[in-house]
């Protein structure tokens, strides 16, 4: 599909797609011309390989039965009396009162409880602003010129950072995906996470994930470089900039052997449709020019963040199948977030649009599930209304979409990754906390064993290690 | 309130709700949260008559000729107070001119009082209002000195009078941040105090010599209602070991009037905070090691202290818009959740409430008067479509002083607005 776009647009999708595995060896032109989904085009190295491959293994973990329980299947399903069954590391079966569980050695569960897939979060800084936040530790934006496509935020990532523990343990985050910052119109590749503490982030990459790329409109680029005196300094300079320099990818993937180049590669990958584009972009005019200019160019937007103006733009949204990483109820902080408005999410939903609650901050990852309840409340008021089971797919599957990772992950189906989390109670309620969670069927937090929790590096021996934070 | 007059600070400002425009009104068959910690009552009356609470119970007969409102059984509670917040200083956090929270280019710095910033028609004090604040402790963001100036008790009725206490404390950084703006340390923080504290003393003597000092005259004169104890002094403070030394400074300074801000380690030192008798204005689930005076922070902070017999308010809020004091109930509510988690400290329902209502008004000196429904209070109530703590729940109507208030901003004509995207006969514009 993206090598369609980019066939309408300019007439050249093989002359790309054969160009992308310049440098490589024989293997990576057949992978390169390849559309077939988990090969990417993205340039390997001598050996063959992406560079800094996922090493992530999961952990063992019992086969598991929890019944009694409500389940949110997190593709807008909801069981109640039901159960969930997983083995070897994926989800074989989730069942309700009228099926029979299978006979399992290890039955936990309650009438009381709630399960759904493990959360997750599109949009976090966790490892590249990492805590605590010193100016040391500021790895997020490579503000020195407005578009950098050639840094990738897995160089950036500290994998001790606190954070991660603290987003598993109260807001039950089993996969998150890394940005860079958005001081750059276009600030470099994501890293798509398991939420799996590790001595390196390659322990933590989630494996054949896509990349994503950071892009960012309005506000933050042009205030950045406009405040030294370059371009852009303006809205139209933000797209003038953008603009020319997807042509100048586009020419660099239409050469014969051209020498490698860092950003231009990741933008072949956009433009090849291997790489997922997030767009930082808050007003609903800008979104509607950039989407325009994704179709000039021959690419698509995955999903716009923060979007605060989403809302007004719903429609347009749901044509261009876009999905808009939102925040329930942040405005104010930036003249381009003052329109916001708490019934984005449900508006967007009435619409048919793709919606993803996110968090943006190491605090309110803890707390993706009450956002999302905040969120559908606000619709409610306004007479939209919107099931407890679509709703958590806003943090689910919809997010697992707008990754490129929904078929592994992101809902409670057979086959897919037991990424799942137990809840003391509803999960839309703020009463409520994870009291167990599994990524890939391990078991690496547990509220009632204080040893089955993280503690990173950094933690040890400070006040307060291994308390229940 | 008391306070400010009787010490004779300068411009203390005092400003109540026009009486003439509160409703006699009572509210029955309500889940009534009384605010002061207790648990909620069923079936409850509620009844304000002249702008106050003249009553509250299950066996009330309220008066006939009192309108009345049949609450059906919702829950109806006094107004939520938020301590230490911004609101009314910024109509835009990042539009400059907008933005009023801190002066660092000024001259002054202890002097610097927010009540004639604070602008009653702010958006932000408008939304505040429609998610049942009705009370605000709005402080100065710290600029150029370990002093960030003084902030006012305001409250959110939609009227040209939003402060009803002004200068009624003096804010202080003795943490990180008071380090960095007294010259680079610690060290230099508590030299700067001492001098300040000094100046103060000489000043109230009348010995201050303007051209011996280091404060300004306004900034000297400022400080003398904190020195002697007539206006509380908040002080930022997360280490451990700053707390202590602020608790500390009770010895040296008698008459300070303390309350401690932040205190993510407080429950490190939660004893010694409650021998002291200090409230605390905490970080409410700041649970990260954000900065390294803030290592042992936890959510179960504020459940710890208050187990102390440390009197605990929740104060600013991390991970939300701009800390916006709309959050403040589901602040309020992770507390409780808190409870149900195993090795985790957490607060009883009506504990939790009573963080943002009746204690923030105790410990701004307000105690029996706002945050809490009992005869001689002010009649701010919040009658609500769900329980108040829970996240999708919101007020379905706010009294403040007896004043049924106004519960539309901006948000809510952009929702009606957009409730469709129809424009078949006109554009956007002309749906209003």
């Amino acid at each position: 599909m993206r090598a369609k776009a980019l066939l309408m647009g300019l007439g050249s999708a093989f002359a790309l797609s054969a160009c992308n595995a310049a440098g490589a060896g024989e293997s990576s032109v057949e992978s390169a011309s390849s559309s077939s989904k988990g090969e990417r085009s993205a340039f390997l190295g001598e050996n063959g390989r992406e560079p800094f491959p996922s090493t992530y293994r999961a952990y063992p973990g019992s086969e598991t039965l929890i019944i009694p329980t409500t389940v949110f299947d997190g593709a807008g399903g909801r069981i109640d009396n039901g159960w969930v069954h997983f083995r070897d590391g994926k989800v074989v079966a989730v069942g309700g009162p009228t099926s029979a569980p299978p006979e399992v050695a290890n039955v936990i569960g309650g009438s009381d409880k709630f399960v759904t897939p493990g959360i997750i979060d599109i949009h976090s800084h966790l490892g590249d602003y990492p805590s605590p936040s010193v100016p040391a530790h500021g790895d997020g934006n490579e503000a020195t010129a407005p578009t950098t496509p050639d840094v990738w935020t897995e160089h950036s990532v500290w994998p001790q950072d606190p954070g991660f523990s603290r987003a598993m343990a109260n807001g039950g985050i089993t996969s998150l995906q890394i940005l860079p910052g958005s001081a750059n119109l276009m600030g470099g590749r994501s890293v798509t996470l398991k939420n799996v503490p590790s001595r390196t982030v390659q322990g933590m990459k989630f494996p054949d994930a896509p990349y994503g790329f950071k892009m960012a409109c309005g506000e933050n680029p042009k205030r950045v470089y406009g405040g030294r005196g370059r371009k852009p300094s303006t809205r139209m300079g933000n797209f003038a900039v953008n603009r020319q320099t997807w042509l100048d990818a586009i020419a660099y993937a239409e050469e014969d052997d051209p020498k490698r180049d860092l950003g231009k590669e990741t933008l072949v990958g956009v433009l090849d449709g291997d790489i997922l584009v997030h767009n930082h972009c808050y007003r609903a005019d800008e979104m509607a020019l950039v989407m325009d200019m994704a179709k000039e160019m021959g690419y698509k937007v995955s999903a716009f963040h923060h979007a605060v103006e989403a809302y007004k733009i719903g429609d347009l949204l749901r044509e261009n199948e876009v999905c808009s990483a939102i925040w329930a109820d942040w405005y104010g902080f930036k003249m381009e977030s003052y329109d916001g408005i708490p019934q984005n999410a449900a508006y967007l939903q009435r619409e048919g649009a793709c919606v993803v609650i996110h968090s943006d901050d190491e605090n309110s990852i803890q707390r993706l599930n009450q956002e999302a309840a905040k969120a559908q409340a606000a619709g409610k008021r306004m007479g939209v209304e919107i099931s407890d089971a679509d709703v958590i797919s806003w943090i689910t599957l919809n997010a697992a979409k707008a990754m490129g990772i929904d078929d592994m992950t992101g809902s409670l189906e057979p086959g897919k990754m037991a990424d799942v989390v137990l809840w003391n109670g509803d999960p839309l309620s703020v009463y409520s906390r994870p009291e167990k969670v599994w990524v890939d069927g391990a078991l690496l937090y547990d509220a009632q064993d204080r040893k089955r929790r993280p503690v990173s590096d950094f933690e040890l021996g400070q006040p307060g290690a291994g308390d229940v934070k | 309130m008391m306070k400010c007059l009787l010490s004779g600070a300068a411009f203390a400002a005092i400003a109540v709700t026009a009486p003439v425009a509160a409703q006699d009104v009572a509210i029955i068959n309500a889940t009534v949260a009384i605010g002061d910690g207790s648990e909620p009552i069923n079936e409850a009356t509620v009844i304000v008559r002249g702008g106050e609470v003249v009553a509250v119970g299950t066996e009330l007969r309220p008066d006939p000729s009192v309108p009345t409102i049949d609450a059906g059984g919702r829950w109806v509670t006094p107004g939520i107070v938020s301590a230490v917040t911004d609101l009314g200083l910024y109509d835009v956090g990042a539009v400059g001119a907008s933005n009023d929270k801190s002066a660092g280019d000024s001259r002054f710095n202890a002097a610097l009082n927010v009540a004639p910033a604070i602008n009653p028609s702010s958006q932000h004090i408008k939304v505040s209002r429609a998610g049942g604040i009705t009370r605000a402790l709005v402080t100065p963001s710290h600029g150029n000195s370990l002093f960030a100036g003084q902030g006012a008790v305001i409250d959110l009725g939609a009227d040209a009078n939003a402060v009803m206490e002004a200068k009624a404390f003096q804010m202080a950084n003795l943490g990180e941040r008071g380090a960095r703006l007294s010259g680079g340390s610690r060290t230099a923080a508590y030299v700067e105090l001492a001098n300040a504290l000094a100046e103060a003393r000489a000043f109230a003597r009348g010995d201050w010599e303007g051209e011996e000092a280091l404060l300004t005259r306004a900034d000297a004169q400022a400080l003398v209602p904190v020195v002697n104890g007539s206006q509380q002094l908040y002080v930022e403070v997360e280490r451990a070991a700053d707390i202590r030394n602020v608790l500390d400074l009770k010895r040296r300074y008698a008459r300070l009037d303390l309350v401690l801000v932040g205190a993510s380690e407080g429950w490190l030192v939660a004893s010694e905070i409650a021998a002291a008798g200090v409230p605390v204005i905490a970080d409410a689930l700041d649970d990260l090691p954000a900065s390294f005076e803030q290592l042992g922070a936890t959510q179960s902070n504020i459940g710890r202290m208050k187990a102390a017999g440390v009197k605990v308010a929740i104060g600013r809020m991390s991970g939300t818009t701009d800390g916006h004091p709309r959050s403040a109930a589901q602040f309020a509510g992770n507390l409780v959740a808190l409870s149900k988690v195993p090795g985790a400290s957490g607060l009883s329902w009506g504990q939790a409430f009573a963080t943002i209502s009746s204690i923030p008004a105790e410990i701004a000196g307000h105690a029996g008067k706002f945050g809490v429904l009992k005869p001689g209070a002010v009649g701010d109530v919040v009658i609500w479509d769900g329980d108040p703590l829970e996240v999708n729940s919101a007020p379905t109507q706010v009294f403040i002083a007896g004043v049924e208030q106004p519960l539309d901003n901006h948000q809510t004509e952009l929702a009606k607005r957009y409730r469709d995207l129809d424009e078949s006969d006109l554009p956007k514009a002309y749906d209003w």
